[in-house]
């Protein structure tokens, strides 16, 4: 099975401060991949490089074995990259809607763009009831739904997700997770950074463990979630 | 009417504000040269109205697009206060060309309607009338529909609102920022060719009085808001008005300014801010690169003055002296601008105010009053630090662009004031017959005599700048710069020792406005100007920040460059409108300094 997704030997700098060392990650088809660390650990980083908003000073970025390594993020996106950022940023003087539709802001096919879109709003029933609302005002958690909608109206080939339970209740986290988990059955592959290490672990397939922007774990979610230095790591009760 | 008008300037200024995140002030440039471009077509080519329309839309957007390709792209990752700059530079450059490409002189422009008015009420509206109101409610219509209908739309507004989140969208934001800066340049120069048709005639220098209009305009609506524009457009035609109807026409300009100046101070984020909260600026304390000080010999400092004072028993040329007075004034200057912009990190973009305080004070002081001219030397600058300082204190808690627009208003606004005072100020026949400077009765009049005074209050200035930036108050300056956040915190007043930056610095500029008042004999309110403060800010962005000797040796090579190289004089802004972008661009921590 060819990776989808890849980051290969990648090393990132903010300036003098290295971000990641030699950072290889792979995202198979189909599946859901979770990266998981603490705090300041380059989760976000790895996200930024992936979608070209941050150059790595070496190494690649390949989509499907093609290198995307010098494409500009507009090309990413057109390729098939989606992503729910951090902090959901949604555009906060549109209304539910247009942020909606600027999801599929590279789709030629408008009709069926609407049709996706009525389909979508079941999913996020929250979200079909507030169309017209501006987005800034919406709660967080209604934001982070219409940030996954928004992302899932552009199709994605890779569905790209930045601590998409951040700062939700713990009933909202299992909504989230639940719904990550439908998506990725009705066949769109994920590619998920969390903190929330056993949550995103029983959903996922595979896990990579970064550590002050080195990998220091990976395996499938079965694995990781029996490794004691896991449970140290993230899973050691307060965690959860 | 004038309300439509302004409209168009400030909804230009606000998009570009809402996408690049800077306030543009090469817009009024644009402005200038759509109406340049429309004249040509009309004297030249006799063209209608409507194709010249057509010529002068394409023009200023491909001259917009200009710009954004030249001083704003290569500057995108450099901060708002830079891009403020690179446009100021940019505006500098254009407008100056104009000047060289068709003349200072004032040019009739005809106005190619039918001649015909309609009765309505009291007065009457003509063709141009209502063709401009069309103009403006037309544009305004399109832009809207753009905004809010078309797709292109929905990108320009998911940029401004979010570049990274646009981005991940699948926008282009580059292509974006290209597609702003074309329309805000149409705009910009339909409005100019507008402008020019309304009051029949066209200058090089009309650009400057739209910035500022449209400035105010956009500021008033809150920068970034469309709709809010054209509600700023009319509240500033409406106020002025009035204000020219009560107190006459050459207070239009003053009123513009003050009500500029009042919405910095009140209502930063716009008169409809209540409802719509704006990011509150990045904390842009500095605004020029981090560099240190190249080293060199300790004895070179003094060895150079001891050689510039040597200097006038070899050179017998009293040209060749004088220039070199001038350049220890503008050295003064640019010593004094650097405490606050190189020490304390704040922008300043009304230096040449401070100037004029000096000169009209000892203008005042000498002529009318009689006072001597050594006690009016001392006296006139602390009567303009005061000032300084009481002018400039409530805007001293805005930041970044706010506070470089605000401090540009506070300069225009002071030689307006000198402008409008007639009976302290006489007005714009400024003050003349001013005496040359004298000490216990003995007028210096030989070149070398000025020589000596320039120098030696440079030297002064440059001994009492470098004890201030050794003591525990130039640390507490550094500290303002380098993290106001933190400055805060250890408990350093802010508004306290910016404060003393402003004032120390205004009795420094205010001395070199006083020593020129004297040796030019006559000052009148537009002898500094805004260009000036621009020059003395590329001075130190050129030595370096931080830097006292790069101040010097930045101010005496603006000047002796352009007039030692005789084709360069005429020249003379355009070259430092491209020395400021590009010592932006490739050494952006100055001459005299280097990385860290
Ligand atoms: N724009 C930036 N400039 C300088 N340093 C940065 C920048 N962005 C991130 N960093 C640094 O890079 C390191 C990794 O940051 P990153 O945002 O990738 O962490 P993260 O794993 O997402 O953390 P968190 O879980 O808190 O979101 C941190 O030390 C951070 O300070
Ligand atoms: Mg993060």
């Amino acid at each position: 099975m060819t990776a989808v997704l890849r980051l290969e030997n990648v090393n990132t700098f903010y300036g003098a401060v290295q971000a990641h060392f030699d950072l290889c990650l792979d995202i198979y088809p189909g599946e859901i991949t979770c990266l998981l660390g603490g705090n300041a650990s380059g989760k976000s980083t790895a996200m930024k490089v992936i979608f070209g908003l941050v150059r790595p000073r070496s190494g690649r970025v390949l989509l499907a074995g093609e290198d995307a390594t010098q494409w500009g993020t507009p090309r990413r996106v057109a390729w098939g990259l989606r992503s729910v950022p951090e902090a959901r940023r949604l555009f906060p003087f549109m209304t539910v809607r247009e942020n909606l539709l600027l999801g599929a802001y590279l789709r030629k096919d408008r009709r069926q763009v609407a049709e996706d879109l009525e389909r979508l709003l079941d999913l996020f029933p929250r979200v079909g009831e507030r169309l017209n609302q501006a987005a800034g005002t919406l709660s967080g958690g209604e934001q982070q739904m219409v940030a996954m909608a928004r992302a899932l109206l552009g199709k994605p080939r890779v569905l790209c997700m930045d601590e998409p339970t951040m700062g939700l209740s713990p009933l909202w986290v299992d909504r989230v997770l639940e719904l990550v988990q439908t998506i990725n059955r009705q066949g769109t592959t994920v590619f998920m950074v969390e903190q929330n290490a056993r949550a995103a672990l029983q959903i996922a397939h595979r896990g990579y463990v970064l550590r002050h922007g080195v990998v220091t774990l990976s395996g499938t979610a079965a694995e990781l979630l029996d490794n004691p230095l896991v449970e140290n790591a993230y899973l050691g009760g307060k965690a959860i | 009417m004038i309300g439509n008008l302004y409209m168009l300037t400030a909804i230009g200024i606000t998009q570009i504000y809402g996408v690049a995140g800077v306030v543009n002030f090469a817009h009024g440039s644009v402005y200038m040269a759509g109406a340049y471009i429309g004249w040509m077509a009309i004297t030249w080519l006799h063209w209608p109205l409507v194709p010249v329309i057509l010529l002068v839309l394409a023009g200023s957007a491909l001259l917009g697009l200009a710009l954004e390709r030249l001083a704003v792209r290569p500057f995108a990752r450099a901060g708002s206060t830079i891009l403020l700059l690179t446009t100021i530079a940019a505006g500098l450059i254009i407008d100056n060309a104009a000047q060289v490409i068709w003349g200072p002189q004032t040019q009739a422009l005809p106005n190619p309607l039918p001649q015909w008015h309609i009765r309505l009420g009291a007065g009457t509206v003509s063709l141009l009338d209502l063709f401009i109101l069309a103009c403006g409610v037309g544009t305004a219509l399109l832009l809207h529909l753009f905004l809010y209908r078309s797709r292109a739309g929905w990108a320009v507004r998911a940029t401004a609102q979010d570049r990274d989140a646009a981005l991940q969208m699948g926008i282009d934001v580059n292509r974006v920022n290209r597609y702003s800066f074309a329309l805000s340049g149409a705009f910009a120069g339909l409005s100019g060719l507008l402008v020019g048709l309304y009051f029949s005639n066209i200058y090089p220098t009309m650009g400057a009085s739209a910035t500022l209009k449209g400035t105010t305009a956009a500021l008033l609506g809150g920068l970034g808001n469309v709709p809010g524009a054209i509600l700023g457009a009319y509240v500033l035609g409406i106020a002025e008005t009035f204000s020219v109807e009560w107190l006459g026409s050459s207070y239009r300009n003053l009123v513009a300014v003050l009500l500029l100046i009042a919405v910095l101070l009140f209502r930063p984020n716009g008169l409809l801010s209540g409802r719509r909260a704006l990011n509150p600026e990045p904390t842009a304390g500095t605004f020029i690169p981090h560099g240190r000080p190249l080293r060199f010999p300790r004895w070179l400092i003094p060895a150079s003055a001891v050689l510039a004072a040597a200097l006038p028993l070899f050179v017998a040329n009293p040209y060749a002296l004088q220039v070199l007075a001038i350049g220890w004034v503008f050295a003064l200057m640019a010593v004094s601008l650097n405490l606050i912009s190189g020490t304390t990190g704040q922008i300043s973009l009304g230096h040449a105010g401070f100037v004029t305080l000096g000169a009209y004070a000892t203008a005042i002081l000498t002529s009318r009053l009689g006072l001597p001219f050594s006690v009016s030397l001392l006296v006139s600058p602390v009567v303009a630090a005061v000032i300084g300082v009481l002018l400039c204190y409530p805007a001293l808690r805005l930041r970044g662009q706010y506070l470089a627009i605000a401090t540009l208003g506070l300069g225009e606004a002071i030689s307006l004031i000198a402008l409008n005072w007639d009976s302290v100020t006489q007005g714009p026949l400024g003050i003349s017959g001013i005496q040359p400077a004298a000490f216990f009765g003995y007028e210096i009049w030989s070149a070398a005599g000025v020589y000596w005074l320039d120098l030696a209050a440079l030297l002064a200035c440059v001994w009492a700048v470098y004890r201030l930036s050794r003591s525990h108050l130039g640390r507490a300056l550094r500290a303002v710069r380098e993290d106001e956040v933190a400055a805060r915190a250890f408990g350093i007043g802010l508004a306290r020792y910016k404060s003393i930056a402003f004032g120390v610095s205004a009795f420094f500029a205010a001395v070199a406005g006083v020593l020129l008042a004297h040796s030019y004999s006559y000052i009148a309110p537009d002898t500094f100007t805004f260009a000036l403060s621009i020059q003395v800010l590329t001075m130190i962005i050129l030595g370096g920040r931080d830097n006292v000797g790069g101040a010097v040796i930045g101010a005496v090579i603006l000047i002796v460059l352009p007039e030692t190289i005789r084709f360069l004089g005429e020249y003379r802004y355009i070259l430092y409108g491209l020395l400021l972008i590009g010592m932006l661009r490739f050494r952006p921590y100055g001459l005299l300094n280097s990385t860290t």
